[in-house]
């Protein structure tokens, strides 16, 4: 599915990188920690985090993940908006808690795990 | 921010002292402190530790084999690659700005020290730890863990707002610039009244002891 389903299927807001939102999404991670999602982070991966820093939108191009989601309504800071519209980035925003999000895009068919 | 540039800067800015702080590393601690010969501008050497929670620490140290220790240990202990393409080349240079060689670990990213671990690493090696940037949403021991652990052991909490969060009664409050630019370089300061300026009197003023004191 890609990230224009998700963001349809879950209410998603669009912040940035919305020209990219017929990427595929192949899977998901959700981590708070940079370094852990710089270890096992696969790409095509849509990312769940409440990181509203910049380095967010670096580690999404390293890894490359089909796109950030923050929780909780978290708003991206200013920096982290200008750089993944520079970037490319998308990035999107839901009113949700990590596990209920989380819960709903297995629900959709989602996984976290790559056989 | 190279070793002149920062030197530089320091000295513009009226700064007696300065402590160099990279993320994981102390590579380019000696080349600043040759480039300051002479200048009046006293360094301190330090690395900014990033705990495997991803909480930044600076530990400041008292000499050069105390600071090469503490470097090991963080190698040890880091894992990945540097990717320089979305982070950015890492330089190590020389006292008159040349590059010398470019680390290709990947310093941005955290150890596999808890945080206990690394406050204990620094104290083991005689030198001072000190939370960083304590009250940023990101990085601090108060984003990444809600608080400051009791028994942790820190010597002292940077703080870069002018508001001062809610810390334990008792741990000293500095101000530093965190500058990762050389205009950012002196923009916040901290006054000690110390005898020299030295890791091991800044850990004394940060305890109060013999009269050495924080003094804004």
């Amino acid at each position: 599915m890609t990230l224009n389903d998700l963001v349809k299927e879950l209410g998603l807001e669009v912040r940035a990188g919305g020209s990219a939102l017929e990427t595929e999404v192949r899977g998901g991670y959700a981590s708070d920690l940079l370094s852990d999602v710089i270890a096992h982070g696969q790409p095509g991966d849509l990312w769940v985090t409440l990181q509203r820093h910049q380095n967010i939108v670096a580690v999404a191009s390293l890894k490359r993940l089909a796109g950030i989601v923050l929780v909780n309504g978290r708003e991206p800071e200013a920096d982290t908006l200008q750089k993944a519209g520079a970037e490319g980035v998308p990035l999107l925003v839901s009113a949700l808690p990590t596990f209920e999000l989380v819960g709903r895009l297995c629900g959709l068919g989602l996984s976290g795990i790559r056989t | 921010m190279s070793p002149l540039a920062v030197v530089r800067e320091g000295r513009e800015k009226g700064l007696h002292v300065i402590a160099v702080c990279d993320h994981n590393s102390a590579e380019n601690v000696a080349a600043t402190r040759r480039a300051a010969e002479n200048t009046g501008l006293a360094v301190i050497g330090g690395i900014e530790i990033s705990s495997r929670e991803e909480v930044h620490v600076l530990g400041l140290f008292r000499d050069g084999p105390a600071l090469e220790s503490a470097q090991e240990v963080v190698l040890e202990n880091l894992v990945g690659e540097n990717e320089p393409q979305t982070f950015g080349e890492q330089l190590v240079m020389n006292e008159r700005d040349e590059v010398v060689r470019h680390n290709s670990r990947l310093l941005i990213g955290a150890t596999e020290l808890s945080l206990e671990d690394v406050v204990g690493t620094i104290h083991r090696l005689g030198g001072v730890a000190i939370a960083a940037h304590v009250d940023r949403p990101s990085f601090s021991v108060i984003s990444q863990l809600g608080f400051i652990p009791p028994g942790v052991g820190f010597d002292g909490a940077e703080v870069c707002s002018e508001e001062r969060p809610t810390l334990p009664e008792g741990l000293a409050v500095v101000r530093s610039s965190d500058a990762h630019r050389p205009g950012e370089i002196g923009s916040r300061h901290t006054l000690f009244l110390v005898e020299r300026p030295t890791a091991s009197e800044i850990g004394m003023a940060l305890h109060r002891m013999e009269g050495r004191r924080v003094l804004t």
